[in-house]
Protein backbone atom coordinates (compact mmCIF):
# COMPACT_ATOMS: atom_id res chain seq x y z
CA UNK A 1 0.00 0.00 0.00
CA UNK A 2 0.95 3.45 -0.85
CA UNK A 3 0.55 5.91 1.90
CA UNK A 4 2.06 9.13 1.16
CA UNK A 5 1.71 12.76 2.82
CA UNK A 6 0.57 15.22 0.64
CA UNK A 7 3.52 17.39 -0.97
CA UNK A 8 3.01 21.14 -0.89
CA UNK A 9 2.81 21.66 -4.54
CA UNK A 10 0.44 19.94 -7.02
CA UNK A 11 1.44 17.09 -8.88
CA UNK A 12 0.82 19.02 -12.16
CA UNK A 13 3.53 21.55 -11.37
CA UNK A 14 6.24 19.66 -11.04
CA UNK A 15 8.31 18.61 -14.05
CA UNK A 16 8.37 15.07 -14.77
CA UNK A 17 11.08 13.22 -13.25
CA UNK A 18 11.97 11.75 -16.70
CA UNK A 19 12.26 14.18 -18.58
CA UNK A 20 13.53 16.43 -15.88
CA UNK A 21 16.38 13.40 -16.06
CA UNK A 22 16.50 13.41 -19.56
CA UNK A 23 16.95 17.28 -20.04
CA UNK A 24 19.77 17.47 -17.33
CA UNK A 25 21.14 13.97 -19.45
CA UNK A 26 20.99 16.11 -22.90
CA UNK A 27 22.75 18.94 -20.59
CA UNK A 28 25.58 16.60 -18.82
CA UNK A 29 26.44 14.32 -21.85
CA UNK A 30 27.03 18.05 -23.84
CA UNK A 31 29.26 19.87 -20.94
CA UNK A 32 31.43 16.08 -21.21
CA UNK A 33 31.78 17.00 -25.33
CA UNK A 34 32.98 20.66 -24.57
CA UNK A 35 35.16 19.33 -22.20
CA UNK A 36 37.12 22.44 -21.35
CA UNK A 37 36.48 24.35 -18.46
CA UNK A 38 35.13 21.65 -16.49
CA UNK A 39 37.25 20.34 -13.92
CA UNK A 40 39.64 17.90 -14.58
CA UNK A 41 38.16 14.00 -14.65
CA UNK A 42 39.87 11.42 -12.55
CA UNK A 43 43.44 10.72 -13.25
CA UNK A 44 46.08 8.21 -12.56
CA UNK A 45 47.48 7.55 -9.29
CA UNK A 46 50.85 7.48 -8.32
CA UNK A 47 52.28 5.20 -5.53
CA UNK A 48 50.51 2.30 -5.50
CA UNK A 49 51.83 -0.46 -3.95
CA UNK A 50 50.81 -4.11 -4.73
CA UNK A 51 49.19 -6.47 -2.08
CA UNK A 52 48.83 -9.76 -1.04
CA UNK A 53 44.98 -9.10 -1.89
CA UNK A 54 44.39 -10.58 -5.05
CA UNK A 55 41.34 -13.04 -6.31
CA UNK A 56 42.77 -15.38 -9.45
CA UNK A 57 39.53 -14.85 -11.58
CA UNK A 58 40.17 -11.99 -14.02
CA UNK A 59 38.97 -8.86 -13.30
CA UNK A 60 35.87 -7.24 -15.14
CA UNK A 61 36.75 -5.54 -17.98
CA UNK A 62 36.96 -1.27 -16.55
CA UNK A 63 33.78 -0.58 -19.33
CA UNK A 64 31.40 -3.09 -17.37
CA UNK A 65 32.68 -1.76 -14.16
CA UNK A 66 31.78 1.74 -15.28
CA UNK A 67 29.11 1.41 -17.47
CA UNK A 68 26.86 -1.25 -14.76
CA UNK A 69 26.56 0.82 -11.30
CA UNK A 70 24.09 0.72 -8.59
CA UNK A 71 23.93 4.43 -7.65
CA UNK A 72 20.25 5.86 -7.27
CA UNK A 73 21.74 8.93 -6.50
CA UNK A 74 22.15 9.41 -10.60
CA UNK A 75 19.01 7.25 -11.30
CA UNK A 76 17.62 3.82 -10.68
CA UNK A 77 18.78 2.15 -14.23
CA UNK A 78 22.35 0.78 -14.18
CA UNK A 79 23.03 3.24 -17.08
CA UNK A 80 22.07 6.34 -15.55
CA UNK A 81 25.40 6.71 -13.27
CA UNK A 82 27.21 6.44 -16.32
CA UNK A 83 25.26 8.63 -18.23
CA UNK A 84 24.49 11.21 -15.42
CA UNK A 85 28.50 11.13 -14.11
CA UNK A 86 29.28 14.80 -15.77
CA UNK A 87 26.49 16.31 -13.79
CA UNK A 88 29.00 15.55 -10.78
CA UNK A 89 31.79 17.09 -12.21
CA UNK A 90 29.39 20.49 -13.00
CA UNK A 91 30.92 21.53 -9.63
CA UNK A 92 34.68 20.98 -9.16
CA UNK A 93 34.73 17.04 -7.17
CA UNK A 94 37.25 18.51 -4.63
CA UNK A 95 38.01 20.19 -2.11
CA UNK A 96 35.99 17.09 -0.27
CA UNK A 97 35.67 17.26 3.46
CA UNK A 98 34.87 14.11 5.51
CA UNK A 99 33.33 14.69 8.33
CA UNK A 100 34.88 12.33 11.39
CA UNK A 101 32.57 12.33 14.83
CA UNK A 102 30.80 10.85 17.16
CA UNK A 103 32.51 8.11 20.49
CA UNK A 104 35.86 9.27 19.61
CA UNK A 105 38.71 11.39 21.24
CA UNK A 106 39.61 13.59 17.93
CA UNK A 107 36.57 14.44 16.01
CA UNK A 108 37.10 16.74 12.88
CA UNK A 109 36.21 17.57 9.26
CA UNK A 110 39.27 16.59 7.23
CA UNK A 111 40.18 17.58 3.92
CA UNK A 112 40.40 14.45 1.25
CA UNK A 113 43.99 14.79 0.85
CA UNK A 114 44.28 15.07 4.38
CA UNK A 115 42.56 11.72 5.11
CA UNK A 116 43.97 9.92 2.78
CA UNK A 117 47.78 10.99 2.47
CA UNK A 118 49.31 9.78 5.61
CA UNK A 119 48.78 6.10 4.29
CA UNK A 120 50.38 4.16 1.66
CA UNK A 121 48.00 3.39 -0.92
CA UNK A 122 47.67 -0.39 -2.44
CA UNK A 123 46.04 -2.34 -5.18
CA UNK A 124 43.32 -5.03 -3.78
CA UNK A 125 41.33 -7.06 -6.43
CA UNK A 126 38.40 -8.03 -4.61
CA UNK A 127 35.31 -10.08 -5.68
CA UNK A 128 32.30 -8.00 -5.52
CA UNK A 129 28.97 -9.32 -5.47
CA UNK A 130 25.61 -7.58 -5.95
CA UNK A 131 22.80 -8.57 -3.34
CA UNK A 132 20.76 -8.74 -7.30
CA UNK A 133 22.90 -11.81 -7.84
CA UNK A 134 25.53 -10.37 -9.85
CA UNK A 135 29.01 -10.35 -9.63
CA UNK A 136 32.66 -8.60 -10.92
CA UNK A 137 36.08 -8.91 -9.97
CA UNK A 138 37.50 -5.16 -9.13
CA UNK A 139 41.09 -4.25 -9.43
CA UNK A 140 40.22 -1.08 -6.25
CA UNK A 141 42.77 1.14 -5.03
CA UNK A 142 42.47 2.85 -1.58
CA UNK A 143 43.97 2.41 1.85
CA UNK A 144 42.58 -0.09 5.00
CA UNK A 145 39.31 2.07 6.82
CA UNK A 146 40.85 0.32 10.25
CA UNK A 147 44.25 2.30 9.87
CA UNK A 148 42.23 5.34 8.96
CA UNK A 149 39.85 5.30 11.49
CA UNK A 150 42.31 4.90 14.52
CA UNK A 151 43.80 8.56 13.93
CA UNK A 152 40.48 9.59 15.54
CA UNK A 153 40.83 7.62 18.61
CA UNK A 154 37.23 6.17 18.92
CA UNK A 155 36.63 5.31 22.58
CA UNK A 156 35.11 2.59 24.34
CA UNK A 157 32.03 3.63 23.46
CA UNK A 158 32.01 3.27 19.66
CA UNK A 159 30.23 0.02 18.98
CA UNK A 160 29.52 1.17 15.39
CA UNK A 161 30.48 2.86 12.51
CA UNK A 162 27.84 4.91 10.65
CA UNK A 163 28.76 6.63 6.82
CA UNK A 164 26.68 9.14 5.12
CA UNK A 165 26.72 9.69 1.45
CA UNK A 166 26.86 13.45 0.20
CA UNK A 167 23.70 15.26 -0.52
CA UNK A 168 23.74 17.36 -3.90
CA UNK A 169 20.63 17.32 -6.21
CA UNK A 170 22.98 19.34 -8.34
CA UNK A 171 25.43 16.63 -8.46
CA UNK A 172 22.91 13.73 -8.10
CA UNK A 173 20.09 14.00 -10.04
CA UNK A 174 18.27 10.88 -8.91
CA UNK A 175 18.45 12.94 -5.02
CA UNK A 176 15.36 15.06 -6.78
CA UNK A 177 13.02 12.41 -6.47
CA UNK A 178 11.88 10.32 -3.10
CA UNK A 179 13.22 7.12 -4.70
CA UNK A 180 15.32 6.25 -1.47
CA UNK A 181 15.41 8.36 1.78
CA UNK A 182 18.14 10.73 1.20
CA UNK A 183 21.26 10.37 2.56
CA UNK A 184 22.78 7.45 2.18
CA UNK A 185 23.49 5.87 5.53
CA UNK A 186 25.60 2.37 6.17
CA UNK A 187 27.00 0.82 8.86
CA UNK A 188 29.01 -1.29 10.31
CA UNK A 189 30.35 -3.37 13.44
CA UNK A 190 33.54 -1.41 14.56
CA UNK A 191 35.42 -4.63 14.58
CA UNK A 192 34.16 -4.80 10.89
CA UNK A 193 35.29 -1.53 10.15
CA UNK A 194 38.46 -2.49 11.79
CA UNK A 195 39.11 -5.70 10.05
CA UNK A 196 41.85 -5.51 7.70
CA UNK A 197 40.07 -6.27 4.48
CA UNK A 198 37.72 -3.22 5.20
CA UNK A 199 39.04 -0.50 2.07
CA UNK A 200 38.75 2.96 2.09
CA UNK A 201 38.91 3.30 -2.03
CA UNK A 202 39.71 6.25 -3.95
CA UNK A 203 40.27 4.44 -7.55
CA UNK A 204 40.19 1.61 -9.55
CA UNK A 205 42.02 0.03 -12.59
CA UNK A 206 45.16 2.39 -11.45
CA UNK A 207 42.84 5.58 -11.59
CA UNK A 208 41.31 7.87 -9.07
CA UNK A 209 37.11 6.89 -8.90
CA UNK A 210 34.91 8.06 -11.42
CA UNK A 211 31.37 9.49 -10.06
CA UNK A 212 29.66 6.39 -10.93
CA UNK A 213 31.96 4.53 -8.77
CA UNK A 214 31.40 6.36 -5.83
CA UNK A 215 34.32 9.62 -6.09
CA UNK A 216 36.40 10.67 -4.76
CA UNK A 217 35.96 8.12 -1.90
CA UNK A 218 33.52 4.98 -0.94
CA UNK A 219 33.92 2.06 1.26
CA UNK A 220 34.49 -1.30 -0.26
CA UNK A 221 33.71 -4.68 2.02
CA UNK A 222 34.61 -7.36 -0.21
CA UNK A 223 32.12 -10.01 2.40
CA UNK A 224 29.23 -8.47 1.83
CA UNK A 225 26.53 -7.29 -0.89
CA UNK A 226 27.38 -4.43 -2.57
CA UNK A 227 25.27 -2.05 -1.55
CA UNK A 228 26.81 -1.80 2.32
CA UNK A 229 30.12 -0.39 0.22
CA UNK A 230 28.48 3.07 0.51
CA UNK A 231 29.93 5.84 -1.71
CA UNK A 232 30.99 9.38 -1.89
CA UNK A 233 31.71 9.54 1.70
CA UNK A 234 30.87 12.21 3.81
CA UNK A 235 30.84 11.62 6.80
CA UNK A 236 31.62 8.76 9.18
CA UNK A 237 30.63 8.86 12.97
CA UNK A 238 31.22 6.28 15.97
CA UNK A 239 28.26 5.47 17.47
CA UNK A 240 26.95 2.86 20.31
CA UNK A 241 23.88 1.61 18.38
CA UNK A 242 23.75 0.33 14.87
CA UNK A 243 22.65 2.68 12.20
CA UNK A 244 19.52 2.30 10.57
CA UNK A 245 20.33 1.89 6.88
CA UNK A 246 18.93 3.03 3.78
CA UNK A 247 18.05 -0.43 2.61
CA UNK A 248 16.56 -1.39 5.61
CA UNK A 249 14.53 1.27 5.99
CA UNK A 250 13.53 0.79 2.25
CA UNK A 251 13.07 -2.88 2.43
CA UNK A 252 13.24 -4.25 6.35
CA UNK A 253 12.13 -7.89 4.80
CA UNK A 254 14.55 -7.49 2.34
CA UNK A 255 17.96 -5.86 3.14
CA UNK A 256 19.57 -6.68 6.95
CA UNK A 257 22.14 -4.98 8.72
CA UNK A 258 24.81 -7.37 7.87
CA UNK A 259 24.39 -8.74 4.30
CA UNK A 260 26.88 -10.95 4.59
CA UNK A 261 27.33 -12.83 1.23
CA UNK A 262 25.34 -16.04 2.16
CA UNK A 263 24.06 -18.73 -0.37
CA UNK A 264 22.21 -20.25 2.35
CA UNK A 265 20.13 -17.20 3.33
CA UNK A 266 17.71 -16.16 0.10
CA UNK A 267 16.66 -13.06 -0.44
CA UNK A 268 12.87 -13.52 -0.21
CA UNK A 269 12.56 -12.73 -3.80
CA UNK A 270 15.07 -14.85 -5.25
CA UNK A 271 18.15 -17.19 -4.47
CA UNK A 272 21.31 -15.96 -3.65
CA UNK A 273 23.16 -19.87 -3.94
CA UNK A 274 24.46 -18.72 -7.68
CA UNK A 275 25.24 -15.16 -9.17
CA UNK A 276 25.85 -14.18 -12.71
CA UNK A 277 29.82 -12.68 -13.08
CA UNK A 278 29.50 -10.23 -15.50
CA UNK A 279 30.98 -11.01 -19.08
CA UNK A 280 30.38 -15.06 -18.14
CA UNK A 281 27.68 -16.69 -19.72
CA UNK A 282 26.82 -19.70 -16.95
CA UNK A 283 26.11 -18.79 -13.05
CA UNK A 284 28.64 -19.47 -10.88
CA UNK A 285 27.80 -20.98 -7.28
CA UNK A 286 27.58 -17.97 -4.74
CA UNK A 287 31.01 -18.59 -2.07
CA UNK A 288 30.16 -17.98 1.87
CA UNK A 289 30.79 -14.46 2.86
CA UNK A 290 31.89 -14.30 -1.16
CA UNK A 291 35.31 -16.49 -0.58
CA UNK A 292 36.58 -14.70 2.46
CA UNK A 293 35.32 -16.75 4.81
CA UNK A 294 38.54 -17.39 6.08
CA UNK A 295 39.10 -14.30 6.85
CA UNK A 296 36.15 -12.84 8.31
CA UNK A 297 33.67 -16.21 9.37
CA UNK A 298 34.89 -15.60 12.99
CA UNK A 299 33.45 -12.71 13.53
CA UNK A 300 30.30 -14.07 13.39
CA UNK A 301 30.57 -17.11 15.37
CA UNK A 302 27.72 -18.22 17.15
CA UNK A 303 25.63 -15.72 15.35
CA UNK A 304 22.51 -17.39 13.38
CA UNK A 305 22.90 -15.88 10.28
CA UNK A 306 19.67 -16.65 9.06
CA UNK A 307 18.05 -14.28 11.45
CA UNK A 308 20.95 -11.40 11.64
CA UNK A 309 20.89 -11.48 7.19
CA UNK B 1 -10.00 5.06 -40.19
CA UNK B 2 -11.44 2.05 -41.12
CA UNK B 3 -10.47 2.70 -44.89
CA UNK B 4 -7.27 2.71 -43.80
CA UNK B 5 -7.57 -0.38 -41.36
CA UNK B 6 -8.71 -2.34 -44.20
CA UNK B 7 -5.91 -1.56 -46.54
CA UNK B 8 -4.35 -4.51 -48.51
CA UNK B 9 -1.20 -3.77 -46.60
CA UNK B 10 -2.09 -2.45 -43.06
CA UNK B 11 -2.00 -6.00 -41.34
CA UNK B 12 1.12 -7.16 -43.30
CA UNK B 13 2.66 -3.67 -42.16
CA UNK B 14 1.29 -4.41 -38.18
CA UNK B 15 2.76 -7.81 -38.23
CA UNK B 16 6.15 -6.65 -39.07
CA UNK B 17 6.04 -3.66 -36.61
CA UNK B 18 5.11 -6.26 -33.80
CA UNK B 19 8.33 -8.12 -34.62
CA UNK B 20 10.28 -5.39 -34.30
CA UNK B 21 10.66 -5.13 -30.99
CA UNK B 22 12.25 -8.70 -30.66
CA UNK B 23 14.53 -8.14 -34.03
CA UNK B 24 16.00 -5.08 -32.37
CA UNK B 25 16.86 -6.78 -29.10
CA UNK B 26 18.37 -9.95 -30.54
CA UNK B 27 20.53 -7.45 -33.11
CA UNK B 28 21.66 -5.35 -29.98
CA UNK B 29 22.16 -8.86 -27.98
CA UNK B 30 24.10 -9.97 -30.87
CA UNK B 31 25.95 -6.25 -31.34
CA UNK B 32 27.04 -6.42 -27.54
CA UNK B 33 24.97 -3.36 -27.34
CA UNK B 34 22.37 -4.81 -24.44
CA UNK B 35 25.35 -3.54 -21.63
CA UNK B 36 26.92 -5.47 -19.37
CA UNK B 37 24.58 -7.84 -18.44
CA UNK B 38 22.90 -8.68 -21.52
CA UNK B 39 21.38 -11.60 -20.35
CA UNK B 40 19.32 -9.91 -17.64
CA UNK B 41 18.35 -7.13 -20.46
CA UNK B 42 16.94 -10.17 -22.99
CA UNK B 43 14.75 -11.39 -20.48
CA UNK B 44 13.25 -8.34 -18.98
CA UNK B 45 13.30 -6.78 -22.68
CA UNK B 46 11.31 -9.29 -23.59
CA UNK B 47 8.68 -8.97 -20.59
CA UNK B 48 8.14 -5.54 -20.70
CA UNK B 49 7.38 -6.20 -24.69
CA UNK B 50 4.78 -9.37 -23.44
CA UNK B 51 3.09 -6.72 -20.67
CA UNK B 52 2.90 -4.43 -23.90
CA UNK B 53 1.21 -6.30 -26.02
CA UNK B 54 -0.88 -7.70 -24.01
CA UNK B 55 -2.47 -4.37 -23.08
CA UNK B 56 -2.57 -3.41 -26.64
CA UNK B 57 -4.66 -6.51 -27.39
CA UNK B 58 -6.85 -5.29 -24.25
CA UNK B 59 -7.03 -1.80 -25.79
CA UNK B 60 -8.81 -3.24 -29.27
CA UNK B 61 -12.17 -3.43 -27.88
CA UNK B 62 -12.03 -0.17 -26.10
CA UNK B 63 -10.71 1.60 -28.98
CA UNK B 64 -13.15 0.22 -31.13
CA UNK B 65 -16.08 0.87 -29.29
CA UNK B 66 -14.72 4.54 -28.28
CA UNK B 67 -14.02 5.45 -31.90
CA UNK B 68 -15.93 3.15 -34.23
CA UNK B 69 -13.20 1.98 -36.42
CA UNK B 70 -14.96 -1.44 -36.37
CA UNK B 71 -12.11 -2.68 -38.93
CA UNK B 72 -9.65 -2.39 -35.58
CA UNK B 73 -11.72 -5.95 -34.77
CA UNK B 74 -10.06 -8.03 -37.91
CA UNK B 75 -6.21 -7.01 -35.59
CA UNK B 76 -8.09 -8.25 -32.53
CA UNK B 77 -6.71 -11.96 -32.92
CA UNK B 78 -3.16 -11.22 -34.32
CA UNK B 79 -2.47 -8.72 -31.54
CA UNK B 80 -3.47 -11.36 -28.96
CA UNK B 81 -1.62 -13.92 -30.61
CA UNK B 82 1.86 -11.54 -30.62
CA UNK B 83 1.14 -10.91 -26.41
CA UNK B 84 1.33 -15.12 -26.37
CA UNK B 85 4.92 -14.84 -28.34
CA UNK B 86 6.58 -12.82 -26.56
CA UNK B 87 4.98 -14.22 -23.45
CA UNK B 88 6.44 -17.70 -24.78
CA UNK B 89 9.58 -16.24 -25.74
CA UNK B 90 9.90 -14.22 -22.44
CA UNK B 91 9.68 -17.48 -20.63
CA UNK B 92 12.13 -19.38 -22.87
CA UNK B 93 14.96 -17.05 -22.71
CA UNK B 94 14.35 -17.83 -18.57
CA UNK B 95 14.48 -21.08 -18.80
CA UNK B 96 16.79 -21.58 -21.40
CA UNK B 97 19.59 -18.73 -20.91
CA UNK B 98 19.57 -17.24 -17.84
CA UNK B 99 18.91 -20.31 -15.97
CA UNK B 100 20.23 -22.70 -18.84
CA UNK B 101 18.23 -25.64 -18.39
CA UNK B 102 19.05 -26.11 -14.20
CA UNK B 103 15.41 -27.91 -13.65
CA UNK B 104 15.46 -28.37 -10.01
CA UNK B 105 16.23 -24.29 -9.61
CA UNK B 106 13.61 -23.62 -12.46
CA UNK B 107 10.73 -25.96 -10.37
CA UNK B 108 11.71 -24.32 -7.08
CA UNK B 109 12.27 -20.93 -8.64
CA UNK B 110 8.37 -20.97 -9.89
CA UNK B 111 7.48 -23.02 -6.37
CA UNK B 112 9.34 -20.40 -4.07
CA UNK B 113 9.00 -17.19 -5.72
CA UNK B 114 5.23 -15.64 -5.72
CA UNK B 115 6.28 -13.10 -8.60
CA UNK B 116 7.34 -16.03 -10.86
CA UNK B 117 4.45 -18.65 -9.65
CA UNK B 118 1.95 -15.46 -11.00
CA UNK B 119 3.96 -15.40 -13.64
CA UNK B 120 3.86 -19.17 -14.29
CA UNK B 121 -0.17 -18.93 -13.85
CA UNK B 122 -0.16 -16.13 -16.75
CA UNK B 123 1.39 -18.41 -18.80
CA UNK B 124 -0.61 -21.48 -18.25
CA UNK B 125 -3.90 -19.62 -18.82
CA UNK B 126 -3.00 -17.75 -21.89
CA UNK B 127 -2.18 -21.83 -23.47
CA UNK B 128 -6.20 -22.31 -23.87
CA UNK B 129 -6.61 -18.94 -25.52
CA UNK B 130 -3.87 -19.62 -28.14
CA UNK B 131 -5.25 -22.61 -28.61
CA UNK B 132 -8.82 -21.67 -29.25
CA UNK B 133 -8.00 -18.65 -31.55
CA UNK B 134 -8.37 -20.52 -34.96
CA UNK B 135 -12.05 -20.04 -36.86
CA UNK B 136 -12.28 -23.75 -36.43
CA UNK B 137 -11.86 -23.77 -32.66
CA UNK B 138 -14.49 -21.22 -32.48
CA UNK B 139 -16.79 -22.62 -34.44
CA UNK B 140 -16.11 -26.20 -32.50
CA UNK B 141 -16.55 -24.25 -29.13
CA UNK B 142 -19.51 -21.56 -29.86
CA UNK B 143 -19.54 -18.39 -29.61
CA UNK B 144 -20.92 -18.16 -26.15
CA UNK B 145 -18.33 -20.67 -24.61
CA UNK B 146 -15.62 -19.16 -26.49
CA UNK B 147 -16.36 -15.55 -24.87
CA UNK B 148 -16.72 -17.40 -21.78
CA UNK B 149 -13.50 -19.16 -22.05
CA UNK B 150 -11.79 -16.01 -23.03
CA UNK B 151 -12.57 -13.85 -20.49
CA UNK B 152 -9.74 -15.18 -18.57
CA UNK B 153 -7.66 -12.72 -20.38
CA UNK B 154 -9.31 -10.48 -17.40
CA UNK B 155 -7.67 -12.61 -15.10
CA UNK B 156 -4.12 -12.97 -17.15
CA UNK B 157 -3.64 -8.67 -17.18
CA UNK B 158 -3.88 -8.48 -13.34
CA UNK B 159 -1.10 -11.30 -12.96
CA UNK B 160 1.05 -10.14 -15.85
CA UNK B 161 1.02 -6.54 -14.19
CA UNK B 162 1.88 -8.01 -10.78
CA UNK B 163 4.47 -9.98 -11.81
CA UNK B 164 6.14 -7.47 -12.96
CA UNK B 165 5.47 -5.22 -10.05
CA UNK B 166 6.66 -7.76 -7.36
CA UNK B 167 9.90 -7.94 -9.16
CA UNK B 168 10.63 -4.70 -9.36
CA UNK B 169 13.18 -3.44 -6.60
CA UNK B 170 12.76 -0.12 -6.17
CA UNK B 171 11.45 2.09 -8.55
CA UNK B 172 7.84 1.35 -9.38
CA UNK B 173 6.87 4.19 -12.21
CA UNK B 174 6.79 1.57 -15.35
CA UNK B 175 4.38 -0.84 -12.73
CA UNK B 176 2.21 1.65 -12.22
CA UNK B 177 1.59 2.81 -15.03
CA UNK B 178 0.61 -0.19 -16.41
CA UNK B 179 -1.83 -1.13 -13.71
CA UNK B 180 -3.09 2.54 -14.30
CA UNK B 181 -3.57 1.65 -17.82
CA UNK B 182 -4.89 -2.02 -16.91
CA UNK B 183 -6.99 -0.83 -14.97
CA UNK B 184 -8.71 2.09 -17.77
CA UNK B 185 -8.92 -0.97 -20.03
CA UNK B 186 -10.94 -3.51 -17.59
CA UNK B 187 -12.48 -0.46 -15.88
CA UNK B 188 -14.41 0.60 -19.37
CA UNK B 189 -15.39 -2.95 -19.98
CA UNK B 190 -17.00 -2.73 -16.60
CA UNK B 191 -18.90 0.47 -17.86
CA UNK B 192 -20.08 -1.17 -20.80
CA UNK B 193 -21.53 -3.99 -19.55
CA UNK B 194 -23.10 -2.24 -16.48
CA UNK B 195 -24.60 0.11 -19.34
CA UNK B 196 -26.03 -2.66 -21.46
CA UNK B 197 -27.59 -4.29 -18.21
CA UNK B 198 -29.60 -1.10 -17.26
CA UNK B 199 -30.76 -0.86 -21.04
CA UNK B 200 -31.90 -4.12 -20.75
CA UNK B 201 -34.05 -3.04 -17.51
CA UNK B 202 -35.61 -0.56 -19.69
CA UNK B 203 -37.01 -3.23 -22.67
CA UNK B 204 -35.92 -2.21 -25.93
CA UNK B 205 -36.01 -3.85 -29.28
CA UNK B 206 -32.54 -6.01 -29.22
CA UNK B 207 -30.87 -5.48 -32.43
CA UNK B 208 -30.15 -8.98 -34.03
CA UNK B 209 -27.26 -10.58 -33.34
CA UNK B 210 -24.28 -10.69 -36.26
CA UNK B 211 -21.19 -11.40 -34.80
CA UNK B 212 -20.68 -14.97 -36.29
CA UNK B 213 -18.26 -14.55 -38.64
CA UNK B 214 -15.19 -12.42 -36.58
CA UNK B 215 -14.48 -14.02 -33.53
CA UNK B 216 -16.55 -13.03 -30.47
CA UNK B 217 -16.41 -10.59 -28.26
CA UNK B 218 -15.56 -11.75 -24.77
CA UNK B 219 -16.32 -8.30 -23.35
Amino acid sequence: MLLKSKPDIGESEVTDKRLWLDRRRFLAVGAAFIGSGAPALAGPLANVGKSGWRVDDPSTPLNDVTHYNNFYEFGTDKSDPAQMAPSFFGKAPKPWTVTVSGECAKPAAVAYEDLIRPHRLEERIYRMRCVEAWSMVIPWVGVPLGEVLKRFEPNSKAKYVEFTTLVDPERFPGQRGGTLDWPYIEGLRLDEAMHPLTLLAVGLYGEELLPQNGAPIRLVVPWKYGFKSIKSIVGIRFTQTPARTTWMKAAPREYGFFANVNPKVDHPRWSQAKERRIGEFLKRETLAFNGYADQVAALYSGMDLAVNF
Amino acid sequence: MNRLLRHRWAKPLVFVLCLAPLVWLIWRGAAGMLGANPIEALVRGLGDWALRFLLIALAVTPLRQATGWSALSAYRRMLGLFAFAYVVIHLLSWVGIDQFFDWPTITGEIAKRLYITLGMAAVVLLMPLAATSTDAMIRRLGGRRWRVLHRLVYLIGPLAVIHHWMMVKKDLTQPMIHAGMLAALLGWRVVAALRIRHNRAVPSPEPPCASSCSPPSPS
